[in-house]
């Protein structure tokens, strides 16, 4: 038993040494990253960095968002040390770096030019204006409808649709005898899923999460004709099955030709313009996430980011890598290997003031102006304790975002009634704040 | 012909029909997952869907440039077997004693062992977790090993157990008469004619140790992840995905199919009443 | 009984040592610390504030609106796979216990659903077979005139049943298959001459035979099965509301997703409670066969 364990030890070591080439590297960096195309690019791509840092050796870690995120909290709450290098959204970052898990990012290299960066992107980064994290691609949401669609009922799709003129084009569109359905939503139960896009919904009603003393808001007039027009909407012009809809099958459906709106992520614009993905390109339009009666909190905003962890021993490498990832150098690396458009978007002033990039990225423009809307410090219409848009920055958010996603899941699949879900959901939003420790005085 | 062999040779044909039917029935899931992974990601999910269509090898060509798919391979097959193999050497002793050495306490003992695995993992990730760190064994084929051997002692003890009471005690005791020791006795008489038993033990425990994503996800990083850990980084990304996605699971599932196609000449034969009789 | 012969009795007793001092250790060990953590207030993203949490941690899960439901979602399923599995494993196994051209392709056939990892069949079985727009089934449905089903909106808990049944089927038939192998070919073909039919055979020869492995099957398939998590994980995240979600379900979002170590600990320990519960009553019911001479 001992003798077979040895020999394959040394097997493996011999076939570690002969893949991976570099077996003299001097600084091993373990990168734990979401499989999203952009990461995934950056990964081929960086055999550039390794090309003119021989002397570094770059493990890879690939995994599925909440698996990810699951997995890199165990490590780095526990002082685990596995990972020096960590993807981490705009969720996580203010709340570790103010724990100090985060090394504090400064003394940038001079070609960095960190003052590019957009600035609401920056804020949600930073604590007390310090960066923790470095943005690696942002998004915030829009709406994706069919040109062809529109023109063959003669609807114009104006440039700040509201949630009740969407409704109203849902409803003139929807004909499921075509397999064609007037608008495709988020149902999915997730705090990064169906809350995301409902909180959107509830931001423009004028509603809010929580009021300043912490007092969750949800048994409120504007949580219930928000939430009971996401419900009606979705489950009279939507798709049939609409409670497991999450962002990835609303793509296949919008791809399909089966959606004539969309209501999502920017960076689904990639995917809607590329022709190897989907049926009917070209027919495709953009415009700004619907509005109510007010635009704030109306696009969402979401940053994924690089940062360093403390517990890791290799923080000068790391943060060297992080700052090529994120670098304008980068930005044109992807340009020439993949084309203009795959520029990792929503990050740099400098994209968006590219000619060439506006002109052959469809979705530029309205993702900037996204962005450019979505406030991380001020979502909402009436004050709030809180920051965040499409969520709450307090770390029990992910088990309330789930909580009420899984209700609002189930109201569309039509076991509950919208008034009374909301009533019990305020009162166990309030157990978990309270056990939380936020009405302590 | 007469008669009777008549209908026998229909029904055993019916038989036969039945089974072929029931086998690719149950084998359809797998064999669309399979025939996706040669589609292209827009050819995956079309309505109505295709069935003749020209494969691409662009999925499997894309997962090889990626990722180093021997790399995990290796330490699937090196956990996974390890594992079943230290779990056999502890499984069957124990399963013996129990089989042929019973008390009263033994359906007792049998019990507990079971019990062992009623904490769901996610109840018990931080305790493990903060364990190996201190072990530093964190990322690590060795930890992956003991926990796998661990986590399915006691389904390969309750298994061989139930082989080895179907052996017939006559066999052993002949061998006694004979003046073996207790070591020649296992060895030499028991584990040939449970063969077919032990086989199918080995078999999944090694599926089981294969296919398991929690621990192998939760405790590696990269030295040590599996093909569990490559299953996942395809799983569920921004965007169509599903022909990647059945192209890694193919992948994944490959090696074990060869063991389990090479080993069911094993599964097939049991115990021989020749060798008594 | 000879000296010999006691002997060997009592060294065949003491073969049993290394598993269970191995499982003892592996047991106490992890079973202690979520012991430990379960009477403290630990919470992952707040280190600093441990303290002593007594039972409270136990009152604010158990407390919770979910959790009687989440019992009963874990009972039906673990149920409802159960009868699934052993009713059809040994239906199929006794079906498959002959001689025929291909028996061994047919039985790598009838296992190959454990060869794959539980996320991806359940990615497989919502996406390309049960998804009510591109799905296959929905295909199928559409041209036979029907409109297809909303597997995972309208039959939550059904189509995870489905999926679960799917994966577990392979272990029973793996089980029966090989038990079947030992049984004594000649008794069968001596009762078919006495003129027993089939169906005789199956109840007074077959069955009792089986008695034995059936039980293991549903003793360890329980275990597994109370655990299920990932189908659920992948598939409807535990909705719609609460329509899937079971105890080790709810642990994940009640404390995990908070990273709350103390009540994800004091979950567990009343997951153990309920298997315990559970083990129990199916020993009632199949301790005597497993055992039995």
């Amino acid at each position: 038993m001992k003798r077979s364990l040895s020999t394959s030890t040394a097997l493996v070591g011999l076939g570690l040494l002969l893949g991976s080439g570099s077996a003299l590297a001097a600084t091993t960096l373990t990168i734990g990253t979401v499989n999203n195309g952009d990461m995934v690019r950056m990964q081929k791509l960086a055999k550039t960095y390794t090309d003119q840092h021989p002397d570094v050796e770059l493990r890879w870690v690939v995994l599925e968002e909440n698996t990810l995120r699951q997995r890199l909290t165990t490590d780095i709450t526990t002082g685990g040390g596995q990972f020096d290098i960590i993807t981490i959204g705009a969720y996580e970052a203010p709340m570790w770096g103010r724990k100090n898990w985060l090394m504090p990012l400064e003394k940038f290299s001079p070609t960095y030019d960190v003052d590019d960066l957009m600035p609401n992107v920056r804020k949600q980064l930073s604590v007390d204006g310090k960066l923790q994290a470095l943005p690696f691609y942002s998004e915030g949401s829009i709406t994706y409808y069919r040109t062809d669609l529109f023109a063959a009922k003669g609807l114009k799709m104006p440039a700040e649709p509201t949630w009740a003129e969407v409704r109203g084009f849902a409803e003139k569109l929807h004909d499921p005898s075509k397999n064609v359905y007037g608008i495709c939503l988020r149902g999915k139960a997730g705090w990064g899923e169906n809350t995301a896009l409902v909180t959107t919904i509830v931001n423009t009603y004028g509603g809010r999460w929580f009021d300043e003393k912490w007092e969750p808001q949800l048994d409120t007039p504007e949580w219930h004709q928000a939430v009971s027009f996401y419900v009606d909407l979705l489950s009279r012009f939507g798709p049939p099955g609409p409670s497991s809809n999450g962002f990835n099958e609303n793509l296949t459906l919008f791809n399909a030709g089966k959606c004539a709106m969309w209501v999502d992520a920017s960076v689904a614009g990639a995917f809607v313009t590329d022709k190897t993905q989907r049926q009917v390109p070209d027919k495709v339009g953009f415009v700004k996430a619907p509005r109510n009666v007010t635009p704030k909190g109306s696009s969402w905003l979401w940053t994924w980011a690089l940062a360093v962890p403390t517990s890791s021993k290799q923080q000068q490498a790391a943060f060297d890598f992080i700052q090529w990832a994120t670098s304008k150098e980068y930005g044109a690396l992807v340009a020439k290997n993949h084309g203009i458009s795959a520029i990792p978007p929503g990050t740099r002033l400098s994209t968006y003031a590219n000619a060439e990039y506006m002109k052959n990225t469809p979705f530029a423009r309205i993702t900037q102006e996204a962005l450019q809307t979505a406030n991380p410090d001020s979502p909402t219409l009436k004050p709030v304790p809180y920051t965040g848009v499409q969520f709450v920055t307090i770390p029990e958010f992910q088990a309330i975002g789930t909580l009420v996603g899984k209700s609002l899941s189930g109201a569309l699949a039509g076991n509950a009634k919208v008034d009374a879900e909301l009533k019990s959901l305020n009162e166990q939003v309030q157990r978990i704040m309270k056990r939380a420790g936020y009405y302590k005085k | 012909m007469s008669d009777m062999k008549k209908r026998r040779r229909i029904a055993e044909t019916v038989r036969a029909i039945c089974s072929w039917l029931v086998a690719l029935i149950i084998f359809f899931p797998i064999f669309w997952m399979m025939l996706t992974s040669f589609k292209t990601e827009l050819g995956a999910f079309t309505m109505p869907p295709e069935f003749l269509f020209t494969p691409t090898l662009e999925n499997y060509r894309e997962i090889m440039e990626r990722n180093d798919y021997l790399h995990f391979a290796w330490n699937s097959l090196v956990t996974s077997g390890g594992a079943t193999l230290v779990g056999m050497l502890v499984a069957v002793p124990a399963a013996y004693s129990f089989a042929f050495h019973p008390t009263q306490r033994t359906q007792g003992i049998l019990v507990w062992m079971l019990s062992t695995k009623m904490l769901p993992a996610v109840g018990v990730l931080v305790p493990i977790y903060l364990i190996a760190r201190f072990t530093h064994l964190l990322d690590s084929r060795i930890l992956l090993v003991i926990i796998f051997a661990l986590a399915n002692l006691p389904i390969m003890v309750w298994m061989l157990y139930t082989y080895f009471r179907d052996v017939p005690r006559d066999i052993l005791e002949a061998a006694r008469m004979d003046g073996a020791t207790l070591t020649q006795e296992m060895y030499l008489v028991l584990l040939p004619v449970s063969r077919g038993g032990l086989a199918s033990t080995a078999l999944l425990s090694l599926i089981l140790n294969w296919n398991e994503a929690f621990w192998s996800l939760n405790l590696t990083t990269t030295q040590a992840a599996p093909l569990s850990a490559l299953v996942a980084s395809f799983s569920s990304p921004q965007g169509l995905f599903w022909a990647r996605l059945s192209a890694i699971s193919t992948l994944a599932c490959a090696p074990i199919i060869l063991i389990g196609w090479a080993s069911q000449r094993q599964l097939v034969r049991g115990l021989t009443f020749g060798a008594v009789k | 009984m000879s000296e010999v012969a006691r002997e060997s009795r009592r060294a065949g007793r003491l073969t049993a040592s290394p598993a269970i001092i191995l499982l003892f250790l592996w047991m106490i060990v992890p079973l202690a610390m979520t012991l430990y953590f379960s009477t403290q207030n630990y919470v992952l993203l707040d280190p600093e504030n441990r303290d002593f949490a007594g039972l409270e941690n136990f009152t604010y899960f158990l407390k919770s609106s979910s959790f009687l439901h989440s019992l009963l979602v874990t009972l039906e399923l673990v149920g409802s796979v159960l009868v699934i599995t052993v009713v059809l494993g040994v239906l199929i196994s006794v079906l498959v216990d002959a001689k025929f051209p291909g028996q061994g392709v047919v039985r790598l056939l009838l296992i190959s659903p454990f060869f794959i990892m539980p996320t991806v069949s359940a990615l497989v079985w919502k996406n390309l077979l049960m998804n009510p727009v591109s799905g296959l089934f929905a295909w199928l449905f559409q041209r036979v005139g029907l409109t297809p089903i909303n597997w995972f909106s309208d039959w939550p808990l059904l189509s995870v049943v489905t999926i679960v049944s799917w994966e577990w089927l392979p272990f029973a038939i793996l089980v029966f298959v090989t038990s079947l192998q030992s049984m004594d070919p000649e008794q069968k073909e001596a009762a078919r001459m006495e003129g027993a039919t089939a169906v005789a055979v199956f109840r007074y020869l077959t069955l009792p035979h089986l008695a034995r492995p059936i039980a293991v099957v549903v003793m360890v398939e329980a275990i597994f099965l109370l655990n299920t998590f990932a189908e659920i994980f992948t598939t409807t995240s535990g909705g719609p509301g609460d329509a899937t979600t079971n105890l080790p379900y709810l642990v994940f979002t009640q404390a995990l997703l908070e990273f709350d170590v103390g009540t994800a600990s004091a979950g567990g320990l009343v997951a153990v409670v309920l298997a315990n519960g559970v083990a129990a009553l199916l020993l009632r019911v199949f301790g005597k066969s497993l055992t039995q001479a």
